[in-house]
């Protein structure tokens, strides 16, 4: 059983943020960066899956420049088996669907029996990766899986709809499945197996053919905010308080 | 231009996003034709006859329920039929298993989680969000005739009025599914209804580890107020789906939303932003559900929890 999980560094803001030149995106030295949480969930279910057959492999694959190893570290700390990372400059902020194409050559040349991604990241939530890759790579798939059990020939899988209304899918296999957070429990890496997925292999390649991009961030600014809240002022004690007076008054 | 909307329905209901798709889609001007891809899709037609809308599509499948190579199917037969300048649905669960295939497939531009949209000088421009929803970007897509936009529910308001659009019956090829609907699980009831209370006290992943869940069950308890959770406890397993507040959980509107430590996730926010009066307590400043509260406190929710302990 080979099993391809494609995972993603993301980008985090913290409480200040200035712009690139161009205003097109955040400039990097306000960004902290982590294995995307979707990511891990989708390679803990690949664990699992290979823990319960014979044998099997965990490739993990991910579009990122050389910092974005680090997330792919997270996932083979994990216990996932080696990586591969794909990158050219044209790559940087790239949309879902070109993703999607860079990420095809790679995870098609693997023939895996499964292929899985998170839903979404939590950086650009386009939610599309996935599924777009399932279409290039001409594979089934279903999208966002709280579920899956492996049969001969399909799966069966839930999908949770809005308002936690399960739908209940079987899917022809090989095929992709988009991973929703809560699906399992994800391990968490010993420093021992930290230590070790440093000497685990990474490949690096670069894409094929990326076409043209579906989109492109043309300027990146900081909402207006609303009418905004009205802020309370003071110490835990003062807070509290007018907590207390608020909900005495509004729920009368 | 036409701009085609997809509609979208659970178990022969209409889900109310496909109202807000027809009012985004008339902020790009052109007629707008909806199209209902259904097993029965006279069950649905009256139900998106609104005002703005120009045609409706009329798609029978074989399919009852939703089943995503049947929906990119019959979508790719649509655009072939009508060739629209956008192709609009909502970023749903469903979509997401068909929209970024067509884009894909057919070299479409692309964009979810749409937030506000404008037609500039014949382009078009979308909004969304990025990094946490703490920075907005106009997207544009060059060298595109044609754009797959799914669109953050409730963004816009649901478009109403009686509509006088002619239904016009489509036929689509029949699609091989690989991804078949078997059944149907619904929501565990739960112990509580969260959708009834007056006053929910709502906490998120800022309670850190499960133990500390009592001393919130306890307050809500002497104040009168029912306990929800956002959808990180849930995924810990440390409350029932049934507390959940969000778009996969319920979607509530008490008279009083008290939330601690939530950051606002969207997908949070589009399950409590219409409560009577919401109340955060969050220890970051840019915490986005400051952006929907009436009321904010920039404090440690431990704190303040303390404090409220001692007054109820």
């Amino acid at each position: 059983m080979k099993i391809v999980v494609c995972v993603k560094q993301i980008a985090a803001l913290g409480d200040e943020v200035e712009f690139t030149e161009d205003e097109r995106d955040v400039d990097p030295d306000f960004l902290d960066h982590a294995l995307n949480e979707w990511d891990s969930y989708a390679t803990e279910e690949a664990l699992r899956v290979r823990e319960a057959s014979s044998n099997g492999e965990v490739v993990v694959v991910t579009v990122g420049d050389e910092e974005s190893e680090e997330a792919m570290r997270r996932a083979l700390a994990m216990g996932a088996d080696r990586g591969v990372r794909i990158w050219a400059e044209e790559l940087a902020g790239a949309d879902p669907i070109t993703v999607a194409r860079a990420l095809a050559e790679v995870v098609r040349a693997e023939s895996a029996d499964l292929v899985l991604t998170g839903v979404q990241s939590s950086d650009a939530v386009q939610a599309a990766t996935g599924t777009a890759l399932a279409e290039l790579l001409g594979l089934p798939r279903v999208a966002v899986v709280t579920k899956l059990e492996l049969g001969d020939g399909n799966a069966t899988v839930h999908r949770e709809l809005e308002g936690g209304l399960v739908d209940v899918v079987e899917v022809d296999t090989p095929c992709l499945l988009t991973i929703q957070t809560g699906i399992n429990e994800p391990r968490y890496a010993t420093l021992r197996a930290i230590k070790q997925a440093e000497q685990k292999e990474i490949d690096v390649r670069e894409p094929g053919d990326l076409g043209a991009p579906a989109a492109r961030v043309r300027r990146m600014f900081v909402p207006p905010r609303g009418e905004g809240a009205e802020m309370i002022d003071g110490d835990a004690a003062a807070i509290a308080s007018r907590i207390k007076e608020l909900v005495g008054e509004k729920m009368a | 231009m036409t701009s085609l909307v997809v509609a979208e329905h659970v178990r022969r209901e209409l889900r109310p996003v496909t109202l807000e798709l027809v009012s985004a889609a008339r902020e790009l001007g052109g007629p707008v034709a909806v199209a209902v891809i259904a097993a029965d899709p006279s069950a649905l037609t009256d139900a998106v006859n609104v005002e703005g809308v120009d045609e409706i599509l009329a798609v029978r499948v074989e399919q009852e329920a939703f089943e995503n190579d049947v929906y990119q199917q019959a979508v790719e037969a649509l655009i072939e039929e009508r060739s629209p300048r956008a192709v609009l649905a909502g970023f749903t669960v469903d979509a997401m298993g068909y929209a970024p295939a067509l884009a894909a497939k057919l070299g479409l531009g692309f964009a979810s989680d749409v937030l506000a949209l404008r037609e500039e000088g014949g382009e078009i421009v979308a909004e969304r969000s990025y990094y946490g929803a703490k920075v907005n970007a106009e997207v544009e897509f060059p060298g595109h005739d044609r754009v797959v936009l799914l669109i953050r529910p409730t963004s816009w308001q649901p478009a109403d009025g009686s509509g006088s659009a002619a239904v016009t019956e489509v036929a689509v090829p029949a699609a091989a599914s690989r991804a078949r609907h078997r059944d149907w699980v619904e929501v565990q009831a739960g112990d509580v209804d969260i959708t009834t209370a007056d006053l929910l006290l709502s906490v998120g992943r800022g309670v850190g580890e499960k133990e500390n869940l009592e001393q919130f069950e306890e307050l809500a308890g002497r104040m009168g107020a029912t306990l929800s959770v956002s959808r990180p406890l849930v995924d810990a397993g440390w409350m029932p789906n049934s507390r959940q507040v969000g778009q996969s959980g319920k979607t509530v509107k008490p008279k009083v939303y008290l939330a601690l430590g939530i950051s606002g996730a969207v997908q949070h926010l589009a399950g409590m932003k219409t409560s009577g009066t919401i109340i955060a307590v969050n220890s970051d400043p840019e915490a986005a559900i400051f952006n929907v509260a009436h009321y904010g406190a920039v404090a440690d929710l431990f704190e303040v929890a303390d404090e409220l302990d001692k007054l109820y």
